[in-house]
């Protein structure tokens, strides 16, 4: 009963402070967190042991990897970050417009990235790199002879290496951008809330837990970046 | 309609509680308290393990001859496979996380719901849609890979429905993971006041434990089946032995859950006997301390041992070496439990009702269960009866003699609490008893012929071993006899049954400090915790009825 027709309906009925709210938001999401660290961990697993059997072909597989756009999608994101991070910082102020700037921008931010990537699956598409019955791996002649005295390395097997690259490359990339759509989706359910300036100071953790949801895809990218395009690259 | 006597109400039954508060299928689809989503649960596992049930069914009539009179090998297959599935992840992981602590959670810590009921009421959609998935896998014919999905069969030589039931499990698996979550927030943020850690009852103890499991475990399965179907449709080659893909690496990501998974039905379990074994021998749990953090170092030490799955999967001799040392230290807190269940037991108070029968019956077949798992930790034994029928009935013993009988138990300690009525007596403890007799007679053999060197995943075996496996198939009958007879009574007992008073046993604890059945906000004023757990002091004891 206690002062809840003064709270509003932002206080759900079975807590009793705002606190205890905001605590348990919380401590859910980092426990979603947790579980999606987990989830990403499992495939990790599957390309670290990858990578230490295949060296050689994966480090040549990475080089056909676009740095360039590589590069301009992790800045892209790290710029999405920073404007999610505005927008929870204005929720917390109550300033309903500012969150509504600062999530399209997230919003455009994060639809660049995704349109890069899809350039990018394309160029894979037509370079027949993409996992199946299609896929063809052709290095430099001087590469595969390289590859064949010091390791003995038919060409068939750096192709099927090579296969097992972007099989592990398109689970990855393609895991983390489904989260970034599923995010992107969810991201259009704050703005009718944010401009009727249902946030403030007591009331503001869904769009502090969709934030750490953000970031945490976010970091995922850094990951993967380094891992796929950056390691061992010729 | 119903008679006079279930109309009677005892002194202070509640005229409004949470199953007549409100309503029509939809105050129940609908509804966001803990208590009903765990009857919604109740319904739904209780359909899944009829069910599998009927698979077991159909694989003790086969091998109740030497020959393959029945079914195919290839039906046979998947008579097994769905059986697995079926049992594992639809009704033995959910049963008593999902049922019994969905209802109890919040009553314990005296909470009016979970901290977050709408995701506690999306769980079970997500359980129901991966349920859904799973049947469709059924209508498609079933799949053959056993529960396990080993690639290379499950992603190049299988041609059964392994995507359909993939998914399902996938799905299913997420809800595993949201009731985990919530029961971790729950616990820390929603306590009454008063309510310290150690003030918590041990089944709360063992429901956070079993908790990190899900959360930590379940997001590898997930991953690991998805992989498995992405390379079934997309032919993205992750474990595909042509690319230079490693099957052994699906093992480990799968045993990396599904061993740790065996503690997600277990744990809970020892939850439920705990409370049982304290209020049917009016004692404190002696060593509450060790028991409560037995279930933590259970959870940690199961992360550590999956390896012993693969002792003849191609893992190295020395890994082998280390998973064998680590799985024993498993042996430790669960004989902690084992040991301080019994000291409880002495020089109290022991009354023979019927949860306190599932509660024995528990001590005895996980115990058997427990140490025939430290034999199997030992590469030598685990090589010779390696996938023999020795490994069967050693899992049997922890899942059936162990997870099922305390989810009876369980379910018939707090049934007066789910719903404000008694069930017949007599007829319970009758059902217990064939249980425990049918369940020996069905997987005691089964030792016996696995040391003689019976495989698992035939449908056919030599003669000299059709004696063992006929005691096995009549007792499979008694057994299913047995878990039929609740069924029926406690369906009858929700309608039907004598109404109870608030605390039918006497019991300790916040959920019996507030009316059978609960009202919908469970207490009417939240409770202010002041004692120790189980404070069973000589004039507090109250008699039965």
């Amino acid at each position: 009963m206690q002062a809840s027709s003064h709270h509003s309906s932002a206080l759900a009925h079975h807590f009793d402070s705002f606190e205890q709210q905001r605590e348990s938001a919380s401590l859910g999401m980092w426990l979603f967190v947790a579980q999606e660290i987990m989830f990403f961990g499992g495939i990790f697993t599957a390309y670290l042991v990858y990578r230490v059997k295949n060296p050689e072909v994966f480090a040549l597989a990475s080089s056909e990897l676009d740095l360039t756009l590589g590069g301009i999608n992790t800045v892209v994101l790290i710029l999405s970050s920073l404007t999610m991070a505005l927008a929870v910082r204005e929720a917390q102020l109550g300033r309903g417009k500012g969150v509504v700037s600062f999530l399209i921008a997230t919003l455009v931010f994060g639809g660049i990235f995704l349109g890069i990537k899809s350039v990018e699956y394309s160029a894979k598409f037509e370079h027949h790199l993409v996992p199946g019955e299609h896929f063809h791996f052709a290095p430099s002649q001087e590469e595969m002879d390289h590859l064949w005295e010091t390791k003995g390395f038919t060409p068939e097997h750096i192709d099927r290496r090579a296969e097992m690259f972007f099989s592990i490359y398109f689970a990855m990339t393609g895991l983390h951008a489904f989260h970034m759509i599923i995010g992107m989706v969810i991201l259009l359910f704050f703005f009718r809330p944010a401009w009727r300036g249902r946030y403030n100071a007591d009331y503001h953790n869904p769009i502090e837990c969709f934030g750490l949801y953000w970031h945490f895809v976010d970091i995922v990218w850094i990951f993967l970046f380094p891992m796929l395009y950056l390691i061992g690259r010729a | 309609m119903s008679n006079a006597k279930s109309k009677e109400r005892p002194e202070g039954y509640p005229d409004r509680h949470y199953l007549n508060a409100a309503h029509g299928l939809k105050s129940w689809f609908l509804t966001t308290d803990h208590k009903r989503i765990g009857l919604l649960y109740l319904l739904a596992i209780t359909l899944f393990f009829f069910l599998g049930g009927a698979f077991a069914v159909l694989i003790r009539l086969e091998l109740a001859t030497p020959g393959g009179d029945l079914v195919q090998p290839e039906t046979y297959n998947r008579l097994f496979t769905m059986h697995g599935i079926v049992m594992i992840f639809f009704f033995l992981i959910p049963s008593i996380p999902a049922v019994l602590g969905n209802f109890l959670l919040p009553l314990m810590i005296g909470a009016k719901d979970v901290a977050f009921p709408r995701l506690n009421l999306a769980s079970w959609y997500v359980y129901m849609a991966g349920g859904i998935f799973t049947l469709w896998a059924l209508f498609e014919g079933g799949l053959n890979t056993g529960w396990t999905f080993y690639t290379p069969l499950s992603t190049v030589y299988s041609n059964t429905a392994v995507t359909t039931a993939g998914i399902g499990i996938f799905i299913t698996g997420f809800s595993s993971i949201l009731t985990g979550m919530n029961f971790i927030v729950t616990i820390h943020r929603m306590r009454a006041p008063g309510l310290t850690w150690f003030r918590l009852p041990l089944f709360v103890w063992s429901q956070y434990a079993t908790s990190l499991i899900q959360i930590l475990g379940t997001p590898v399965l997930a991953i690991t089946v998805l992989l498995l179907a992405l390379e079934r449709t997309l032919k993205l080659g992750i474990f595909d032995p042509a690319l230079g893909g490693d099957p052994v690496l699906f093992q480990h990501l799968f045993w990396f859950y599904s061993h740790p998974a065996v503690y997600i039905m277990i744990l809970p379990a020892m939850g439920v006997i705990s409370e049982l074994i304290a209020t049917f021998s009016r004692k404190r749990v002696f060593g509450y301390r060790f028991v409560a953090f037995a279930s933590v170092a259970i959870a940690i030490l199961g992360f550590l041992v999956w390896g012993h799955h693969l002792f003849v999967s191609g893992q190295s001799v020395y890994a082998g070496a280390v998973f064998s040392v680590l799985s024993m230290l498993v042996a430790i807190p669960s004989a902690v439990k084992v040991f301080n269940w019994t000291a409880t037991l002495y020089k109290g108070a022991v009354s023979w009702e019927t949860p306190m029968l599932y509660a024995l019956g528990f001590i005895g077949l996980f115990t058997i269960g427990g140490l025939t798992g430290v034999m199997l930790a030992t590469m030598g034994i685990d090589i010779h009866v390696h996938d023999t029928y020795f490994i069967v009935a050693h899992f049997h013993y922890i899942m059936v003699g162990g997870a099922i009988m305390g989810y009876l138990g369980g379910l018939h300690y707090w049934w007066p609490k789910i719903a404000g009525r008694l069930y017949p007596v007599f007829l319970s403890k009758f059902a217990a008893i064939i249980i425990f007799v049918g369940f020996n007679l069905t997987f005691f053999p089964q030792f016996i012929l696995g040391y003689l060197g019976m495989p698992r995943r035939y449908h056919s075996y030599p003669d000299e071993f059709q004696v063992l496996n006929v005691m096995s198939s009549a007792g499979a009958t008694i057994l299913g006899i047995g878990y039929l007879i609740p069924m029926l009574y406690f369906a009858w007992s929700m309608f039907y049954g004598k109404r109870c008073t608030q605390n039918p046993w006497g019991a300790k604890g916040l959920e019996w400090e507030t009316a059978s059945p609960p009202p919908t906000l469970n207490f009417d004023e939240i409770p202010t915790v002041t004692e120790e757990p189980y404070d069973y002091t000589p004039k507090e004891v109250q008699h039965a009825g």
